[in-house]
Formats: structure tokens, sequence, C-alpha cells
């Protein structure tokens, strides 16, 4: 058995769901605490390159804990330690050697409410692209355009990229942010929350982008919304309490999952043993 | 008996609709139930008042299942459902469908007790008509039974038994054939039995459908076309 099988637990996930598939991301006995209380508990996840997987769980179950090691988001929190493995496109996150700024820069992320800088909107698509030293107008030009229509965003924008990128709705100004991550051109993309303040057209219409960005891009979704992780992620996991109870195909996920627990979460149903 | 713990939902709201549902679903069985047995005695005794009672009845089986259907389908816009609530509605939705075609079938049954008229065939004939008759009728029972009890062992035990029924279609078939073929006077009665034991038969048939329909929606796993009702293969594992 090769290591990659042997940190899978048959009981979480189908053995074979993923054989032959490349791995965006991975976390081997990854554990995560805060001062006083344990996040994450010894998960074993395994992220497929250039598809969608989503992570569903109630709140406070981990997803956002889960997602932010990848990009080691949470080595700011004072008091987070984590132990584990952490693997980021085949390296190891968490090693002394792993240059943090690098590894950002191939894993872009985007947040639940929408944060474009106080710039225009083509300056703030061009931002991570001057901040890594690019000068020539022309090629800015060119890889702002590239990132939005690549957002799903350029025709609707394209009169406007000077005007502050504030004043476009939510909906924009969540592509805009996905533009902005898009333009470092990154491999992977983590979304936490990145639909729920915005309205259901324009849900729809950033539901349809990430389903696009699968071909170029690896994306792990923290949602809320389960009809979300239905309609536009190819495998699902389920987090409970820290620990991630159940992988599988999406379309498995919803409509015979192998768990009770994770049963009982999708269909909205309480148990009285677990109170 | 809620084995699919239809009653744990966080909306008490939900919870009431599917059981609703079900209710409405096994009624609507007892009333195509009703109807056969009606249809069956209405073709022995020959008895017209009870050939019209089933007539009469048949609008409201037909009734049932669009009102079974609308409320899938409210359910389904206003809930959507997933896993297990899911493929209840979808399974409610397939057996309604068989139901109905159940109680067409009953109506046919009854019609030809009407087209008989006085007509006899020797008693052996009805005889094995009436075996038949009984058989799918404890059929549709158990059927009902298993969807009532959500036991998919129970429904693949019923599954498995619809063989009898085929073989009491073809011993009866046979038969017919022969009386046919040596008393061509008898040829309309016999012919009129002989649609008799197919509609039997066709129940038979529907019952084993709804049967499939229990065990996809305990297990989750559709076992339509897969033979296993010709196998001797126990039910794919249960979740834990």
């Amino acid at each position: 058995m090769s290591a990659r099988e042997d940190a899978v637990d048959a009981a979480v996930m189908p053995p074979d769901l993923l054989a032959g598939r490349e791995l965006a991301l991975e976390a081997r006995g990854l554990s995560l605490d805060y001062s006083e209380r344990r996040a994450l508990d010894a998960v074993n996840l395994q992220v497929p390159r250039r598809r969608v997987t989503a992570l569903i769980g109630p709140s406070g179950c981990g997803k956002s804990s889960l997602l932010r090691c990848f990009n080691r988001l949470n080595d700011e929190i004072a008091g987070c330690r984590v132990s584990g493995e952490v693997r980021v496109l085949g390296l190891d996150a968490y090693a002394e050697t792993t240059a943090l700024p690098e590894l950002r820069r191939r894993v872009g992320m985007v947040f639940q409410k929408p944060n474009p800088f106080p710039q225009s909107v083509a300056d703030n698509v061009a931002f991570g692209l001057r901040l890594a030293g690019l000068r020539s107008r022309l090629e800015l030009d060119d890889r702002v355009e590239a990132a939005l229509r690549a957002a799903g965003l350029w025709e609707e924008v394209r009169d406007r990229l000077d005007d502050s990128a504030l004043r476009l709705s939510a909906g924009q100004q969540q592509r805009l942010v996905i533009a902005r991550a898009l333009a470092v051109e990154p491999e992977v993309l983590l979304m936490d929350e990145p639909a729920s303040m915005l309205d259901p057209i324009s849900t729809l219409r950033f539901e349809e982008l990430v389903v696009a960005l699968r071909e170029r891009y690896s994306v792990l979704l923290v949602t809320h919304n389960m009809q979300q992780a239905a309609r536009v992620a190819d495998y699902t996991a389920f987090l409970q309490a820290g620990r991630l109870l159940e992988f599988d195909a999406t379309d498995r996920i919803f409509t015979n999952p192998r768990l009770r627990g994770t049963e009982d979460y999708i269909t909205g149903r309480m148990r009285e043993d677990r109170g | 008996m809620d084995r699919l713990h239809l009653g744990q939902h966080i909306s008490q709201q939900f919870n009431s609709e599917l059981a609703a549902l079900t209710k409405q679903v096994l009624a609507m069985g007892g009333l195509v139930e009703a109807q056969l047995a009606t249809a069956l005695e209405a073709l022995a005794a020959r008895d017209l008042r009870q050939v019209a009672h089933v007539v009469a009845r048949e609008d409201e089986v037909n009734a049932a299942e669009l009102e079974i259907d609308a409320r899938c389908t409210q359910i389904l816009a206003r809930r959507q459902p997933a896993a297990s609530d899911l493929r209840l509605v979808l399974a409610v939705v397939r057996m309604v469908a068989n139901l109905e075609r159940i109680g067409d079938e009953a109506e046919r049954i009854a019609r030809i007790a009407e087209k008989l008229g006085n007509a006899e065939l020797p008693e052996h004939y009805a005889f094995k008509l009436a075996q038949m008759g009984s058989l799918v009728r404890d059929q549709l029972r158990g059927t009902l039974d298993t969807f009532a009890r959500m036991d998919e062992t129970r429904a693949l035990e019923r599954l498995r038994r619809d063989r009898e029924v085929d073989v009491l279609y073809k011993e009866l078939t046979r038969l017919l054939v022969d009386l046919m073929q040596r008393e061509s006077e008898r040829v309309p009665a016999a012919l009129e039995m002989l649609w008799g034991a197919r509609a039997l038969e066709r129940i038979g048939d529907r019952c084993k459908n709804i049967c499939e329909q229990v065990i996809y929606l305990v297990r989750g796993k559709d076992v339509r076309h897969t033979g296993l009702s010709r196998s001797a293969a126990p039910l794919p594992e249960t979740k834990q």
C-alpha cells in the first residue's frame, strides 16, 4: 500500500475514490489547537487537483480552521498550534524551507466579505502583480484583462476600470476579489463562505464562475449552504467537532451518504442521543 | 417503525409533511387493495353491482395519484430534500404510478366479469384463476406492508415471491390455450379469462416494482434491472 493510500481512513472515504488523481492539498493527521480548545483532531483530507471540493459541517466544526491551514493563515493567531502534516502542491507547507509569500501566491484566498481595496477596479487586480515587481504598463493591462475575464467580470467593468472598486455591487466585488487572486496565477483557490453575503442571482453567477474555474484551478470551498455544495462541488467533505467524518463524491453524499451523522446533517435532522 | 427517522427533522413542519405523504400513499394502497378484492369477487360471482362499484371508485384512485404527485412536487420545490428524504419522495412518485396502474388492472378484471356474463368454463379454470387472484392479493398486501414498515428485507422476499405468480400464470395460459385448441366455441370466454390472468400477472410485476422502490428508499440502492429477483444474493450493506 502506498503512503498515500495509507493516509486514507476507509471509514471516512472510499479508498479508491481519488485513485489516479493528483492531489492539490493534503492534510495528514492534522490537529489544530487554539489556546483553550482543540479545533481539528487528526484530520486526513485529500483535495484533488482541478476539482471543486466543498467542506460542510455545523458552525464551529473546524471548516475555516482547516481551510486556513493550507495557506498558513492560522499562523497569525496567537496561541494557535498545528501538528501533523499539511502538503500544498506536494510541498510541506509548514517546513522551514517553505517560503510563505510563495506559498500564498500559489494558494489564493477569497473571504466571506468581499474585501476590495479602496482603489480603482484595475489597480485592485494589478495589486499583487505590482507587489511582485511587474512594472510594464502594457503587460499589467493584459494581465488585468485576463484576470477579469477569468473571473467573469470583464464585460461588466471594461468601461469602469478606473472607477473605485467600492462602487461595484457586492456580487461584482466578490468576483473582483477572485480576479485579484487569479492575477498572480495561483494554482489553488481557498474560499471561505464566499457567497454568503450575495443575493441569489449574484450567488448563481458566482457559482457558475466556480464551476468554470475548476478547468484550471483546484478549489476548496467552505460553505454553510448545502445546496451550494451540491451544485458546485465534485467532492464533499463533512466535518463535525473537528473531525473529518465523511468524504465522498458530492452525488453520493447528497443522495446516499454512508454515515448516519452525515445524513442527519444534510437532511436537517436532530438526533436525540446527540442532544 | 420509523426506519428512516422521518420524524427527527429540526423542522416540525417538514416532519409532518413527510408523515402526511406516507400516510396518503398507504391510504391509496388500501384503496387499490379494496379495488382488487372487489374486482376478484365480482369475477368469481359475476356480480355486476360489484363491477359497477369498482368502475366508480377508479376515479378516486386517479385522484389520489394526482394529489400525492402534487404533494411531492411541493416538497421538492420548497424543501429541496436530500439523501433519504429525497429518496422517499422519488420512491413515492414511482410507487403511486404503479399503484394507479394496479387500479387500472383491477378495473380491467372487473370488466371481464361483465364480459364473461353467463359463459361457463370447467370449474378448475376458475379455481386456478381464483388461486392466482388470492396470491396476487397477498402480494399486494405484503408489498404495502413492507412500505409501511420500511422493511427492505421483507421487500426483497416479496419481490422474489413474484416468481410464484409467474408460475401460476404460465400454467393457466397453457391450460387455456389447450382449451381453445380443443373447443373453439369456448374461445371467447377462454380469451377473457386469459386477459384476466394477464392483468393479475401485471399486478404482480407492479408489486415487484414497488418492492424495488422500498429497497431503494431504505438502502439507497437502485435494484431495478439487476436480476436481484432471480438471484439469491443478499441486499447491499446498510449504513452504519
